[in-house]
């Protein structure tokens, strides 16, 4: 019955750290690795070409010259295109919340039959590759579609739709994890003291949720507004965002310092949307850390109005939203120019015409870069969440732990195309090496890599801070050394979440489109590319190969992250 | 002393914090005593035990082992062991790999030989493969104290290990931990809030307060020679009275506390008056009253808790199945088991004998 002033001390000073007084020379070593490697791996690979990038936007010839912006930012096209990024955003963003909010009780509050299997389905959609959900809405939506009727092909609206689909388990996740571990007595309480179910879901519930809304939305509005691949795929000509502008400024018009001036633009709107997340989360790490988790998940009540509204919702979005492009997708699949069979997938073995590569060629280069970025991610990521996880004793350095958490977090937001983008620019003369990477293959690993450590991070790093600074406390008072506390609590317990980082790393590496498209070579391509390159050529059986790859690499990864998913011990949560 | 844990000028400051959480405290604990450490919540009675463990830097003083300083040791190399409030067993680990952790480098055999032994000691034999997330709070503990045992600690440094426990568990586990550590020689130092436990389980008990100590004493020296007021006061004394220079003026009350003492505390001095100090009397031979306000019973006795001129308002001690009605005069007398003197002069010289 020690007060919480005095369990609150011993928490907020571990033993071991960076930052320590009287630290033997060899931890002292251990620790600047452990800081050195990720920074320099971030500054290389990330820092350096992002910045190489923002500096063609503002040099010319060594001298300062905002031209470029002055030409940029004057074009009509410019301005039309972040409209359209910052609308389909908010109301991406908003579609999610709204739909994601009823999931989150329906999955996270309530039991019922199969909620195990509706939980793992509604995450299918975060994992599969942007490309493939571009694919899946555009066969739905064609004509000659199942809903080419509704003459949504081309349209705004279809890409909401898509971006709906993407982030619709975003949101319940973030806000599902936090509802499960809100004491329900407080709800209890309000309606003892005669409020109605809908003014105490109002008055107490919604605000305590308040940090985690805010969150998901924050990340949902950066995935809507960076989003490439979906994009892309189906908004033609007459639809983009600045992610996509980029790449067709680059890729198409050649206009380098338009791009340049773009992923400027990009940055800024990131950075804004980042800082806001990163405020929101860290009131909802605090909110946590007040909560007990508790098993208040009650079953399914039809007759209860809220209960009722939830699992309609859901059973709509989750059937109309989430299954039915997934179905059509296979369905389609299945459908060739002779009739039904397999004969989009026998041709998967066939080498395209003009590339001399297979689809399956490219699977299997698929896997091989994605295992090589899935390692990298894990070891960079996963030292950036063991160094942020340490609670040093000296102001100072918790001061310098929560700049670097903040700084690891720059790449989940920066948009793949401006990492490719730049590597592209900066990685002939890799820190003034005579090495041109930008032919070798190596580049696309490690800007994959670049894209999953913050995905990384954000899974392992909760349940490193979850552990209680006692729980090291205690292994040292048994005689264990650090590197032997380290071994046997931190690692020990943080296993249990590398299976899903590892799920999470290998899916975005898998389906990563964005940089990869500017960075492997036409001989190596992934999977994705292959894909849409595919949707770009005429031809019936183009298309129904197209659409044979995607129900492949969609099966692929939901497969990953399905088989990792079972790794995870039960209760270890996700900021994700 | 030379032998065991010598704590001198012991002084924890954490950043922020106005004045030190431990200001200058001295201590020795030697071989094979097990010493309470005793005060209120947020007297430094933890952090004193953290620093001790080598989990808290010294802002000050030293922290010694059989004469020899362990300021610099680090915590794995200290051979303390520490036993926390809620036990921290390993989650990821069953109860046998728990309480082996500390013995990693001694063969395969002797662990398990070890665990087995343990698991014994503490009442839970058999329970090698249990899920630590199976076991109920008391047996948590057991575990927690099999585990910090294990090693041969040459101390064990308990922090509120009884405290999360509901009352009943509580009074039982602390004779089995007393019996555990008299059992294995073991060389303790106890924190607690709880002086019915500190005299349970120790053999000597020393009282913290902001940081300082007040004093440390057997059990029954404590209870029967409280050092000042405010140790009296933690010890659950509720009411004090200075003793008159003339106690032939005094009310009838102070008389008879004065009276029942021996020697005959001399003027100046304070008594302090525990629940039980007067009992409610069958006659009316004592010539001493109380006006009851308040009638209770506790664990099936009758108390109640009178005004009494001169002495204020104390609780008094009744014979079964005696009652009254609040409002009533009630004779009392007084019982010299539940009073104490509190002389000045007997402070230091507790202090330095004591040890």
């Amino acid at each position: 019955m020690t007060t919480t002033l005095e369990r609150g001390r011993p928490a907020a000073a571990p033993a071991s750290g960076p930052g320590g007084g009287g630290v033997p020379l060899g931890r002292v070593v251990a620790w600047a690795a452990a800081v050195a490697v990720p920074l320099l791996f971030l500054g290389v690979f990330f820092a350096w070409p992002v910045a190489a990038i923002v500096g063609r936007g503002f040099v010319t010839d060594g001298t300062l010259d905002l031209g470029g912006f002055a030409d940029v930012l004057s074009r009509p096209r410019t301005w039309r295109i972040v409209g359209q990024t910052l609308t389909q955003a908010t109301l991406g963003t908003l579609g999610a919340v709204l739909l994601g909010l009823p999931g989150a009780y329906l999955l996270h509050r309530c039991t019922f039959r199969g909620r195990g299997a509706l939980r793992a389905f509604v995450t299918v959609p975060f994992v599969l590759p942007t490309v493939v959900v571009g694919v899946a809405f555009r066969s739905l939506l064609v004509e000659g579609g199942l809903l080419g009727g509704l003459g949504l092909d081309g349209t705004r609206t279809a890409i909401v739709l898509a971006l709906v689909f993407f982030n619709y388990a975003v949101v319940v996740r973030t806000v599902g994890g936090l509802w499960e571990r809100l004491d329900p007595r407080a709800e209890q309480a309000a309606r003892s003291l005669g409020a109605s179910p809908w003014r105490a879901f109002r008055t107490v519930t919604l605000p305590a949720l308040a940090p985690a809304i805010a969150s998901a939305a924050s990340l949902t509005f950066l995935f809507c507004a960076t989003a490439f691949g979906t994009v892309l795929v189906l908004g033609g000509r007459q639809f983009g965002t600045v992610e996509t502008e980029i790449w067709v400024q680059t890729t198409q018009f050649l206009d380098l310092r338009a791009a340049a001036v773009l992923s400027v633009l990009q940055l800024v709107v990131v950075v804004t949307a980042l800082a806001l997340a990163g405020r929101a989360r860290a009131r909802t790490e605090r909110a946590l850390a007040l909560t007990e988790p508790v098993d208040a998940a009650h079953p399914v009540r039809l007759r209860d109005p809220l209960d009722a509204v939830a699992v309609t919702v859901t059973a709509v979005t989750a059937v109309g939203l989430l299954a039915l492009p997934l179905v059509n997708l296979v369905v389609r699949s299945l459908r060739t120019p002779d009739g039904w069979g397999l004969g989009n997938y026998a041709r998967l073995a066939q080498p395209a015409d003009v590339l001399r590569v297979s689809a399956l060629d490219a699977t299997v280069t698929s896997l091989r870069v994605a295992l090589d970025a899935t390692v990298l991610a894990l070891v960079v990521g996963g030292l950036v969440a063991l160094v942020v996880s340490r609670r040093p004793r000296r102001p100072a350095g918790r001061r310098a732990v929560a700049g670097l958490d903040a700084l690891f977090m720059l790449p989940l937001g920066v948009s793949a195309v401006t990492v490719g983008f730049g590597f592209l620019v900066s990685m002939d003369r890799p820190l003034g090496l005579p090495l041109d990477l930008r032919t070798s293959g190596v580049l696309v690993p490690v800007a994959q890599a670049v894209v999953a450590v913050p995905l990384v991070v954000r899974t392992v790093l909760p349940v490193l801070r979850a552990i209680d600074p006692r729980l090291r406390e205690a292994a040292a008072t048994l005689g264990a050394a650090p590197g032997r506390v380290l071994r046997t609590v931190d690692l020990a317990v943080a296993v249990r979440s590398l299976g899903l980082a590892l799920g999470f790393a290998f899916a975005a590496s898998l389906g990563e489109f964005g940089a990869t498209s500017f960075l492997a070579r036409p001989e190596d391509p992934t999977l994705p590319v292959v894909i849409f390159r595919l949707l770009g050529r005429p031809g019936v059986d183009n298309y129904g190969t197209a659409l044979a790859a995607s129900v492949l690499l969609a099966a692929l990864t939901a497969g990953i992250v399905a088989v990792c998913e079972r790794l995870r011990s039960p209760g270890v949560g996700s900021s994700w | 002393m030379s032998d065991g844990l010598g704590v001198r000028d012991v002084v924890v400051r954490y950043p922020g914090a106005a004045r030190a959480a431990v200001d200058e405290v001295s201590l020795d604990v030697p071989v094979g005593e097990v010493v309470a450490l005793l005060g209120p919540s947020g007297c430094g009675k933890s952090s004193l035990l953290r620093a001790v463990a080598g989990l808290e830097p010294l802002a000050g003083g030293d922290v010694a082992w059989d004469g020899v300083g362990v300021t610099g040791v680090p915590v794995h190399r200290r051979g303390f062991g520490l036993l926390f409030q809620d036990g921290q067993l390993f989650g990821h680990l069953d109860v046998a790999r728990n309480v082996a952790y500390g013995l990693a480098g001694t063969p395969r055999a002797a662990q398990a030989a070890r665990v087995a032994e343990l698991l014994e000691l503490v009442g839970l034999p058999g329970t090698q493969r249990r899920d630590v997330a199976t076991l109920s709070g008391g047996e948590r503990q057991r575990v927690a104290l099999a585990r910090a045992l294990a090693p041969n600690p040459r101390l064990l440094l308990l922090d509120e290990p009884l405290s999360a426990l509901d009352r009943s568990l509580r009074e039982r586990l602390a004779l089995d931990l007393r019996d555990v550590l008299v059992a294995t020689g073991t060389t303790a130092l106890f924190v607690t809030h709880d002086h019915d436990e500190a005299f349970a389980v120790a053999d000597r008990v020393a009282v913290m307060d902001a940081g300082r100590l007040l004093q440390v004493a057997a059990p029954a020296a404590l209870w029967s020679r409280p050092a000042s007021r405010r140790v009296a006061e933690f010890l659950g004394y509720e009411a004090f009275v200075d003793v008159p220079a003339h106690p032939a003026a005094a009310p009838a009350a102070v008389r008879a506390l004065v009276g029942a003492l021996a020697p005959v505390p001399t003027p100046g001095t304070t008594l302090a008056l525990a629940a039980g100090a007067f009992v409610v009397a069958t006659d009316d031979a004592h010539g001493v009253a109380g006006d009851v306000t308040v009638l209770r019973s506790r664990r099936g006795r009758t108390e109640v808790v009178v005004e009494v001129p001169g002495a204020g308002r104390v609780t008094a001690l009744a014979p079964a199945g005696w009652s009254c009605d609040p409002g009533d005069a009630v004779p009392l007398r007084v019982d010299a088991a539940a009073l104490a003197a509190l002389p000045g002069a007997w402070v230091t010289s507790e202090q330095h004998t004591g040890s």
